[in-house]
């Protein structure tokens, strides 16, 4: 299969997209690009598990290598292990989602699903990329289209929170850029210095260089994944940004600093990783101990979700920070779980508030009453993040505790224990905020003429539900998908071990 | 000497040939229509842009006075685009001037001054093409003939490149005195960092520091690009400043070789204190015009740490880099000539919902805006990239930290003229305008090389195997 395609499909919907007019016109064409996208994705997951089937134990399948700036030894080099074939579905489910949620957008529609679009370009760009030039490229590809959907199209302060947003992700990338430009000169192949991912993790580099430069990848990516204490933009920008940027913000963009975490600091710089793990971990738990406690103060729906990402997403650094086999499987399937059940929240969040006018939570009241469809979609998201079984947050962060628990030092064991008594706190929040808005008397008397969800706006939870659902009931199938993969992160941390 | 001489000169060659066509229509008898003159200046300019592709031999002219190669007829071509495309802007400005002619004799004065001036093998002839570029330009910035604003700024810029002249005549005279020779390729034999040559050389430095406007010599930057008509701003920020950066890269790594642990230090401490200042000013900057003045001295700042690499990733980067920045910065004066030009208005303030009126402009202007940021897609990321990289290919990397949190300052002050545009709301938005084809074009060319001099790697790589001769 031609990875190339994932970006080029979405390439050629936005620039038709630009050809079109009208709501309806555009809003047809981004819904076909984005299914065909999403088709393609499927796809990508039964040729991959062919290819798997088939004996072939290639770490990244699919390799495609082409040299983009010779003088440098740029290459546009591209290929999948089964953790970016997990973020790639992950991708295309919050796309088509966030297509659908979008489906009434009347103002200014055009640019709107343009930029939405453009920004899962990035995204999938970013997730087949083997050279950490591409990979870098991309993920700044995505910044800009973030900042100008949350301050056209936003509500609140969403001028400030734009701005934040922009500027604490550009000062991300900005040390990822130091970051990787370390890690360029310290390789070299026969005198040349290389960006190429499998190349540099396949040679040894020096110690110090990666203690030096580690801190600098791993902070800037986690400044897209709400490292603690930068994790200050995520509540603005989610509570400020349409709904569908929301899903877009929570469900892929902060999932490009987990990836980046693990698959280039960690990966690529085995030693610093160990070296630093500590630092990694107490930040991870303060995360998600501050943010469960941050979550339980908030009275905006879109608050709550956005605080809770930042406790969730402590997840996923816990797990990279671990460094056992099955911690950093937990990572990424927390990534995918906390994806699209973020992006369900804050779908089922839009619904409320496009109909209500309000996120507060005290003044909604008995929407299951009236609304029975979004209210149980609602539901459904709110269980999912508190870790009910049969849903994904379940599994995911099950794994995360038991591998997590793998590692011995006793400082590591507190740590987990101390963010599995997070969960609590989780379920404190989410009940009483579900609880208090699905349940109880109707508080405003016009909600008795609320309507229901619309097809649209069903099909988008559908999609996103049968993902939560799939991974919850049957965790088996993105458990072989991903181990594969941490496996050989793993073992090359492991490596260096010895 | 016969026909060397003609196809070594052959673009200097041909823009004295454009200024005679000038000069000839100007003493005829014949009226002719301002749009014609336009239409003909510039079908001549995009001839000489086209020549520089063509008949390219290496070669030394007049006893070294004059040499010249592939890497530096492609500088020259690089110019001759950027001239094209001012000259393409300015046709809503210039349409009903009255001095048209002289305004293109003096331009293109300037330009064949800075040509000569790359070419320079002697730091005579340097001089002297710098000076050629410089005098006219006084007078251009002059040209609004009614503001009083376009005189004070063409009185301060002539009143600081006399003083940076007389730093670098200092300087060369210095130079002279210690190594006894004016020549690019004997001077670096007699360099031993004695102090009085360290001396000239700073004194040198601070001549180029001017021109290109390195704090702490880039005072006269804003208050001149302010006055001065858009076209002669853009003129003076990209253009002139992109042939001395040309000759300042090849000085530093050809004659000056033998100073290099001097220069790189000097180039350090000059570097952070451009990017920082420029920065900080620019956020406080209500004028688009004073706006993209500072903006332009950071940007230097970046360029400086592309200067400081190595010679050849150094070089091709700085001249890359040169390309994109004609390309964004055009695109974004481009925008700003037109609505100067239409509407007078040249405030941040005034473009706040430029969008719902003007969406095409303000496209064009905000992807320029993202390209000066260094934003992909747009070749600004990749321009600043490489200047990084070869920056930190010296293992400076503190440098390039300072280099990388302010590109978020950066980008801070860029979003926010964005912000105004997309964002803020305006009862009374700068009307719907009407665009002549000539800056049509002129921004589809900038919007074209902004999207692809940074994608197609070709032109890096091209520009790459040049600098790998020198």
């Amino acid at each position: 299969m031609n990875l190339s395609i994932l970006i080029i499909l979405p390439l050629i919907t936005t620039f038709a997209i630009l050809f079109v007019k009208g709501l309806k016109q555009v809003r047809t064409v981004a819904l076909i690009g984005s299914a065909a996208q999403f088709l393609l994705s499927l796809d990508l997951l039964f040729v991959y598990w062919k290819e798997r089937a088939a004996g072939n134990t290639t770490q990244f399948l699919f390799d495609f290598d082409y040299t983009w700036f010779a003088p440098l030894n740029i290459h546009y080099h591209i290929g999948v292990d089964g953790i970016s074939v997990a973020m790639i579905l992950l991708t295309s489910f919050v796309v088509i989602a966030g297509v659908l949620v979008s489906w009434t957008q009347e103002t200014l529609n055009k640019e709107f699903f343009f930029l939405l679009l453009f920004l899962s370009v990035g995204a999938y760009g970013y997730f087949i990329s083997l050279d950490i030039f591409t990979l870098f490229f991309f993920l700044e590809v995505a910044v800009i289209p973030k900042f100008l959907l949350i301050g056209i199209w936003g509500s609140g302060k969403k001028e400030y929170s734009a701005m934040k947003l922009a500027l604490m992700l550009m000062g991300g990338s900005g040390l990822v850029f130091v970051g990787l430009a370390g890690l360029y000169f310290n390789t070299s192949i026969n005198g040349a210095h290389s960006f190429d991912l499998i190349q540099i993790s396949q040679m040894h580099i020096d110690i110090a260089a990666q203690k030096l430069f580690f801190p600098f990848a791993f902070v800037g990516f986690g400044i897209f994944t709400a490292l603690f204490p930068f994790h200050t933009w995520v509540p603005d920008g989610h509570s400020s940004a349409p709904t569908a940027a929301s899903m877009f913000l929570a469900g892929i963009s902060m999932k490009l600093g987990g990836y980046g975490c693990l698959r280039v600091a960690t990966y690529l710089m085995p030693d610093a990783a160990h070296y630093y793990s500590w630092v990694i971990i107490l930040l991870a738990t303060i995360a998600i101990i501050y943010g469960a406690f941050a979550t339980m103060m908030q009275k905006d729906l879109k608050y709550i979700n956005a605080y809770s990402s930042v406790s969730h997403c402590g997840f996923v650094l816990l797990g990279i920070g671990m460094l056992t086999q099955t911690s950093i499987t937990g990572a990424v399937l927390q990534m995918v779980s906390h994806g699209l059940m973020t992006a369900l929240f804050f779908a089922a969040i839009g619904m409320i508030y496009s109909r209500t006018h309000t996120r507060m939570v005290e003044q909604l009241g008995g929407l299951l009453k009236v609304i029975p469809f979004i209210s149980t979609v609602f539901v459904i998201a709110g269980l999912c993040s508190l870790g009910l079984p049969g849903f994904s947050g379940f599994v995911a962060e099950m794994t995360v505790f038991m591998g997590s628990w793998q590692n011995p030092d006793q400082w590591y064991r507190l740590a987990t224990i101390l963010a599995c008594a997070s969960i609590v706190v989780t379920a404190v929040y989410i009940l009483r905020a579900t609880g208090k808005t699905v349940m109880g008397p109707i508080t405003d008397l016009h909600y008795h003429g609320l309507a229901d969800a619309t097809w649209n706006e069903k099909v988008a939870t559908g999609i996103l539900i049968i993902g939560i659902v799939a991974i919850g009931v049957a965790p088996f199938w993105i458990n072989q998908l991903v181990t594969p993969g941490a496996e050989n992160i793993f073992q090359h941390l492991g490596n260096v071990l010895k | 000497m016969g026909t060397d001489f003609f196809i070594l000169m052959k673009q200097e060659l041909v823009i004295i040939a454009i200024i005679f066509v000038l000069l000839f229509i100007k003493v005829g008898s014949k009226e002719w229509k301002n749009e014609n003159i336009l239409n003909l200046v510039n079908v001549l300019l995009l001839f000489n842009f086209v020549i520089g592709f063509f008949w390219n031999e290496d070669g030394i002219l007049f006893n070294e006075m004059f040499r010249t190669n592939k890497l530096i007829v492609t500088e020259k071509s690089i110019l001759s685009l950027g001239t094209y495309i001012i000259s393409l802007q300015s046709y809503s400005w210039l349409k009903n001037h009255k001095h048209v002619l002289e305004f293109y004799m003096l331009l293109l004065s300037t330009l064949v001054g800075m040509f000569f001036m790359i070419s320079a093998g002697n730091l005579l002839m340097f001089y002297l093409g710098l000076e050629l570029s410089t005098i006219p330009l006084a007078a251009l910035a002059n040209f609004d003939l009614e503001k009083r604003k376009s005189s004070e700024a063409a009185f301060k810029l002539i009143i600081s490149s006399a003083f940076s002249s007389g730093l670098l005549l200092f300087g060369i005279s210095l130079m002279y005195g210690t190594t006894g020779t004016l020549i690019f390729s004997e001077i670096s034999q007699h360099l031993n960092g004695n102090p009085l040559q360290i001396f000239a050389f700073i004194l040198l430095i601070a001549g180029f520091s001017f021109k290109i406007s390195v704090v702490p010599f880039h005072l006269w930057t804003a208050d001149v690009y302010e006055g001065a008509p858009v076209s002669v701003t853009s003129y003076l920020s990209v253009i002139s400043k992109g042939a001395v950066l040309f000759v300042f890269v090849s000085v530093l790594y050809t004659v000056f070789k033998p100073l290099a642990a001097t220069w790189y230090n000097m180039l350090f401490v000059l570097s952070v204190l451009t990017m920082i200042t420029g920065n900080l000013f620019a956020i406080r900057q209500n004028n688009l015009k004073r706006f993209l003045a500072f903006s332009s001295i950071a940007q230097v700042g970046f360029i400086l740490i592309g200067i400081s690499g190595a010679s050849q990733t150094g070089t091709a980067s700085v001249i890359y880099f040169v390309l994109i920045y004609i390309f964004s910065n055009l695109g974004a004066f481009g925008v700003i000539g037109l609505v100067s030009a239409l509407t007078g208005k040249e405030n941040i303030e005034d473009y706040k919902a430029f969008y719902k009126t003007n969406p095409l402009l303000s496209w064009v202007l905000a992807i320029s805006l993202f390209s000066l940021a260094g934003i992909p897609p747009t070749a600004g990321f990749f321009g600043k990239f490489f200047l990084l990289m070869a920056g930190a290919g010296q293992g400076n990397y503190i440098l390039i930290t300072i280099a990388a949190l302010n590109m978020i300052v950066s980008l801070y002050y860029y979003l926010k003229v964005v912000k105004a545009i997309f964002m803020d709301e305006n009862e009374t938005p700068i009307e719907k305008l009407t665009i002549p084809a000539s800056p049509k074009l002129a921004l589809f060319i900038c919007i074209a090389g902004i999207v692809l001099t940074g994608l197609m790697s070709y032109v890096y790589e091209y520009i790459f195997s040049l600098t790998s001769a020198f």
